[in-house]
């Protein structure tokens, strides 16, 4: 059998139409939980990797809030718990590509590909790590459900809170997800990037709230936080369900994640077209 | 606007890569000077493809194709000279270029291990933004003729090497490429693939008046796909023209493979008439040189009982080595 005679050859279109951008997002989220959905073991392993972290903070911290008479830094050790069992959701939701695996895709000439496709990568990317969050999410549920029943955590936000809480999540999800782009460009310039990332991620777990709420770290680091992008990835969307944040101090915190996501984007969209004039210039 | 599919003139490549000593004094001495040279991947090549032709791309490795296939294909800026594909030109990487061409590389996978092929697909009728009817036509037929019909359904990392190769070729052309480059698009297959990717590649071609440059370590794909070569060693270009004239200017020897009745126990002295491949009693090849072929063929007539003789061409591979082993000859 041969190919169709009445099949025409695509004709070549300028511009990609919104419906069609967001066909394209729909598709890619769609690959991610295919792809997640195949592999439940492995994914409730990396729950498991992924819950030791926080359980081990929370088991310290709420040690010392214990012996400091009940509470240190304003968090009692319920509180303590609740924190932390919701860093572990907004920890699902926050994931994006890492500069590792950008290396990878740099390495496998897996990048090469991505640059004759006539859509920046970046876009199939978005839609992936949208997706991703619905299995993620699945395999969230019975463990949170289980550090629940453990910890019995303090958690009371006011239905404004519960309903903001998405909101806030989501704009994590993209603040992260451009800064976690904009680390991988590096892999364009050098392939010893090891060193950068680790620093990197240890700024992360200082000053995001991700190690210990920020009330708890000392004042010089909180002021060092207020300048960085971190914050609004994992303490803000905490802390709005935890039912600490009022509404006087929610909206400027948004105001702020929409200026980080805008920086990051900026950033990226200015990076990338270095990135790829190098790349164009000295191969993969 | 030019009415060629590819259009190459005088098309550079320079790469600065470091130079170092062995040992440690020349890796601290490196530290404070580094001494770079340049190395030329792809040096004034010029040439010119029409529509809807198919040529082979040869050269000995490192010789400049890939970096040619790159450089046409957007990956890589020239150093030099110009460009232009469909049209465009390739660095500007505009998206109406992109949508017109394809390349593959044989060693390279752009498929999505972990998901089966047939949902990658959709991601790049999303991405192209074919329509849904034609890309679902295209598909499956496409998908029938590589008989990949449950293949596509497993996942990428269970499929043969041969089977994942299939499954790429139809993911590069859903879009409907006009102009294909295909680097290394059968390595590693076993003959059957071969031939069927080579059918597949044949098959589009002809419906669609696709440009096809194709690069193969394996002479078979290029003389079952391609009228025309370009041979390239060192980044300078050899040769430009058909296969047979390649065959005709590089190849200085000639193959007789004579068959004789029955000599009563005797064996000729064949060695007087040219280098003797193989001798069997009632069979003989010979390698002569190409200009006493016509004299060999006649003593041997003359001399001996032949029934059948005949006066083949090298096999193309040794050809294209006695070009390499020539890097003088200038086209």
């Amino acid at each position: 059998m041969g190919l169709n005679e009445n099949i025409t050859t695509s004709h070549p279109r300028s511009r990609m139409s919104l419906r069609g951008y967001l066909q394209m997002y729909a598709v890619a989220a769609r690959q991610a939980i295919i792809e997640q959905l195949q592999y439940p073991a492995a994914n409730m392993m990396f729950m498991v990797h992924i819950l030791i972290e926080p359980v081990i903070y929370l088991v310290v911290w709420s040690s010392v809030a214990n012996s400091q008479g009940g509470a240190i830094g304003g968090y009692t050790a319920a509180q303590f718990a609740g924190y932390y069992i919701i860093w572990t959701l907004v920890r699902q939701f926050n994931l994006a590509i890492g500069p590792h695996g950008f290396h990878w895709r740099i390495k496998e000439g897996r990048l090469a590909a991505e640059l004759l496709r006539p859509v920046h990568p970046l876009l199939p990317d978005l839609g992936y790590y949208l997706g991703y969050k619905v299995p993620q999410t699945l395999y969230w549920l019975p463990m949170g459900f289980l550090l629940w029943l453990l910890f019995k955590p303090e958690i009371s936000p006011d239905p404004w809170q519960v309903l903001a809480f998405p909101v806030v999540l989501m704009l994590a999800f993209f603040v992260r997800f451009f800064f976690m782009w904009l680390l991988g460009l590096v892999c364009f310039w050098t392939e010893r990037v090891d060193a950068l990332f680790e620093l990197y991620f240890a700024a992360e777990l200082l000053f995001s709230g991700r190690l210990v709420p920020l009330e708890v770290m000392p004042a010089w680091a909180q002021n060092v936080a207020n300048f960085l992008p971190f914050q609004w990835t994992f303490y803000f969307p905490i802390e709005v369900l935890l039912g600490r944040v009022s509404l006087a101090e929610f909206w400027p915190g948004v105001l702020i994640q929409l200026a980080w996501i805008t920086g990051g984007y900026s950033l990226v969209r200015l990076i990338w077209k270095l990135a790829v004039k190098r790349f164009t210039a000295v191969g993969s | 606007m030019s009415s060629h599919s590819i259009v190459v003139k005088e098309l550079r490549k320079t790469y600065k890569v470091p130079e170092r000593e062995a040992g440690l004094k020349a890796a601290i001495k490196s530290l404070v000077a580094r001494k770079t040279k340049d190395v030329h991947a792809v040096d004034g090549i010029s040439f010119q493809i029409e529509p809807g032709e198919i040529v082979g791309f040869l050269g000995p490795n490192g010789a400049g194709k890939t970096t040619t296939l790159k450089m046409l294909s957007g990956l890589l800026y020239p150093t030099a000279g110009e460009l232009s594909v469909a049209g465009h030109v390739p660095q500007k990487r505009q998206r109406e270029f992109l949508q017109q061409i394809t390349l593959v590389m044989g060693q390279r996978s752009q498929l999505n291990w972990d998901i089966p092929a047939i949902d990658s697909y959709d991601l790049y009728r999303a991405i192209y933004g074919i329509p849904q009817e034609q890309f679902k036509q295209a598909r499956d037929e496409m998908i029938e003729i590589m008989q990949l019909k449950e293949l596509v359904k497993k996942p990428v990392r269970n499929l043969s090497l041969g089977e994942r190769m299939k499954a790429e070729m139809v993911g590069a052309l859903l879009h409907q490429p006009n102009v294909l480059f295909l680097d290394e698009p059968t390595i590693g297959l076993d003959v059957t693939m071969q031939r069927r990717i080579r059918a597949f590649i044949q098959e589009y071609n002809q419906r669609y008046n696709a440009t096809v440059l194709l690069t193969s370590h394996y002479m078979a794909d290029v003389q079952a796909l391609c009228k025309r070569v370009i041979v390239i060693h060192h980044g300078k270009l050899l040769f430009d023209g058909e296969l047979t004239a390649l065959v005709e200017r590089f190849s200085a020897m000639k193959t007789l493979v004579l068959t004789m009745s029955d000599m009563n126990g005797k064996t000729p002295d064949m060695a007087k008439y040219g280098t003797v491949v193989t001798q069997e009693p009632n069979r003989v090849v010979l390698r002569v040189a190409k200009s006493d072929a016509p004299q060999v063929t006649a003593r041997l007539l003359a001399d001996l009982p032949v029934t059948d003789l005949t006066v083949d061409d090298p096999p193309i591979e040794e050809v294209i080595e006695s070009v390499f082993d020539t890097p003088e000859e200038k086209p």
